[in-house]
């Protein structure tokens, strides 16, 4: 992905659904108007900060048939590293954006019997337009959606007036949780499961659907992380004979951006694959944070996703 | 853009030919004097004014006589276009996506006019006005695939993707080199690859299928696809082999020149956005020997070409009866002289 890909955007409106979570709402201002897209898919949102550009991935919420915008929406996290302070402090009606694409690693299996879906959270955003789409299609799906109170919850109103008795809401507060146990333990043969919220919930989930019989195949999970903080080191950049460092609270791919250098990505998720590079040497050990390479890849120390995965140590030189 | 199209037929007296104009801007496939086995992909972004890549669905003089054709093919055999159930939200993206670029981009010839779902088509070299109701199949004489194949130039197949995988659930295929939609479709990407010869063992299809998985909306990519046909035969099904499997046996160097054409497949592939598959459009184009070296560069550099080919590729194209005989008859065209580089004539 280059910069003349992108599309500009304005942003139309500015919703508080939730104590923390803000929608928003996306027009087109490059006189194309905005692509169609499939339940699940996101975008990813440029955000220049004084000091730097941010790209975060959010997923388009809004029903898949109406591309006359976009929404997305924004929990305000603590430990930020910028994208969601400054969609919330920084962002106001008539601000323009540049967004990416519509992608699509979050899609719903067309031949599934039946969808379960669980979120946690701000991960209820990908179902959205995911139960706007199945429902469409007359497809039989079920949420089971985990808030910590129902003032933290997006939607879960809007969500039952919509679907009924298809959603199920568990308000942590009032010592209520999503009995996985239970709703996976009765399922048909060929029922799906997909998985969106904080990666202990993803953890938790697809280790009790594994427990409970579930084929691999008929598990899916999405999860949006920041790439995770570490020490600075050194990238050495074997073909263009270049050494850059890496900060603490950067990615090697943002790292890479910051100095001009073009390196390939897409979901900067460390899930599409996209970003994978070549591992000439190591002065250190590498932390695989992506869900793409295999075991065995990661172990080799061959390949690193540099959109997600950082070292502890001194240097990485790389196959660019 | 007006089209002056022609009258000609795919089989039986074979009356197809190039005009000075369509040879002149035939996707030639060889950018240098020897074979290259290469996957090719490039992004399929607009080309030269008159050239194949001008717009993104290609429309030229043997639009009519290649539907009349495609016609005469569904008729005898429905089986050539088939669609598992899963795919009809696909079967309207590539509908869109057909109508919205022909209208666009051949204003005299297609008229689409869109008030929300409520959809009006004009097809005026095929006489077709339709009015319909985008998303209700029932709005149409048949289902969005099989309508809007009918009238474009090309074959289609469309991939669904799931498990981090591409399935062939639908397609309209009649303009086939040799492969068959009723034995491939429910495929997966490596099983409907299983006959390509070497691209296996380089890993080429793992590399492709990677790629394909992460397309985008909105950036197609393309690539070229060549082998050789006996006559301007466009249905060499594997279903109809007893009819044109035989020619083969039929060139002599007395009729290289006019038997013999290179056949080319742009294909490209495009994200569809409403149901996130992938539509892979074959867009065939003929040419005769003869037609060939009135372009003095694609005369000398065809032989020298199929020279260099391995014999698996030779005998996977099924070029291996006539290759030979066909070089020959192209050297007499070839003085020696050094080619430039790249695809397109001096």
């Amino acid at each position: 992905m280059t910069a003349s890909f992108l599309r500009r955007v304005r942003v139309a409106e500015i919703e508080p659904v939730a104590s923390r979570i803000k929608r928003f709402r996306l027009v087109s201002t490059d006189g194309r108007p905005l692509s169609e897209f499939s339940g699940g898919s996101h975008i990813t949102v440029c955000m220049q900060s004084p000091d730097r550009l941010i790209r975060n991935p959010y997923s388009l919420m809004g029903s898949p048939t109406d591309p006359s915008s976009y929404q997305i929406s924004v929990l305000k996290v603590d430990d930020s590293r910028g994208g969601s302070h400054f969609m919330h402090d920084r962002v106001e009606v008539g601000t323009e954006l540049q967004i990416s694409e519509p992608l699509n690693l979050f899609p719903p299996a067309k031949l599934a019997r039946k969808h379960i879906l669980v979120a946690g959270g701000i991960g209820i955003t990908p179902f959205m337009s995911m139960m706007s789409e199945l429902d469409a299609l007359g497809a039989d799906f079920e949420l089971h959606y985990g808030v910590r109170s129902l003032g933290e919850g997006a939607y879960c109103r809007l969500l039952q007036t919509h679907y009924g008795s298809r959603i199920h809401v568990y308000a942590q507060d009032n010592g209520e949780l999503v009995p996985l146990e239970r709703v996976l333990g009765s399922q048909p043969l060929g029922a799906h499961v997909y998985v969106c919220g904080p990666k202990p919930m993803i953890d938790w989930a697809l280790r009790t659907a594994t427990l409970a019989g579930w084929p691999d195949e008929n598990i899916h999970s999405e999860q949006f992380a920041a790439p995770p903080a570490g020490k600075p080191f050194a990238v050495k950049l074997a073909r263009s004979e270049r050494e850059i460092t890496v900060g603490g609270h950067q990615s090697i791919l943002e790292a890479l951006e910051q100095e001009g250098i073009d390196a390939p990505f897409l979901c900067r998720g460390g899930a599409c694959g996209q970003c994978e590079t070549g591992v000439s040497a190591c002065d250190g050990y590498i932390e695989h944070n992506d869900h793409y390479l295999t075991d065995a890849e990661k172990a080799s120390g061959k390949k690193i996703m540099i959109c997600m995965s950082r070292i502890s140590g001194d240097s990485i030189t790389l196959d660019l | 853009m007006v089209l002056a199209f022609k009258q000609e037929t795919f089989r039986d007296d074979f009356t197809f030919s190039n005009s000075p104009e369509s040879i002149r801007r035939f996707p030639f496939p060889f950018h240098e004097d020897k074979y290259m086995y290469a996957v090719n992909i490039e992004p399929h972004v607009l080309g030269p004014k008159g050239s194949v890549y001008e717009f993104p669905i290609d429309i030229d003089e043997h639009y009519v006589s290649e539907m009349r054709d495609r016609e005469l093919v569904l008729a005898a055999d429905p089986g050539r276009c088939q669609a598992l159930p899963h795919m009809m939200t696909a079967q309207w993206d590539m509908l869109e996506l057909l109508m919205t670029s022909m209208a666009h981009d051949y204003p005299e010839h297609f008229t689409l006019t869109r008030d929300g779902d409520r959809w009006h088509w004009i097809n005026r070299p095929l006489g077709i006005d339709q009015k319909f109701t985008f998303g209700d199949h029932k709005t149409l004489p048949y289902e969005p695939m099989e309508y809007i194949g009918r009238q474009c130039q090309g074959d289609f197949s469309i991939q669904d993707q799931r498990d981090g995988q591409l399935y062939m659930d639908a397609g309209l295929i009649t303009t086939q080199a040799d492969w068959s939609l009723d034995f491939d479709i429910g495929m997966n990407f490596f099983e409907w690859h299983g006959p390509v010869p070497l691209a296996h063992e380089k890993g080429v299809f793992e590399r492709a299928l990677k790629f394909l998985l992460n397309l985008q909306v909105g950036r197609p990519v393309r690539r070229l696809n060549w082998t050789m046909t006996i006559n301007s035969r466009l249905d060499t099904s594997p279903e109809n082999y007893h009819k044109w499997g035989i020619d083969r046996t039929t060139v002599t160097p007395e009729n290289v020149g006019d038997k013999v054409h290179l056949r080319v497949e742009l294909q490209g592939l495009w994200r569809l956005p409403r149901s996130n598959a992938i539509l892979f459009s074959i867009r065939c184009y003929l040419i005769k020997m003869r037609e060939l070296v009135t372009v003095p560069k694609w005369g000398r550099r065809l032989p020298r070409v199929l020279e260099t080919l391995p014999p698996e590729i030779a005998d996977y194209k099924g070029l291996s009866r006539y290759r030979q005989m066909t070089i020959d008859w192209l050297k007499t065209y070839d003085d020696g002289a050094p080619t430039s580089p790249g695809f397109g004539p001096d």
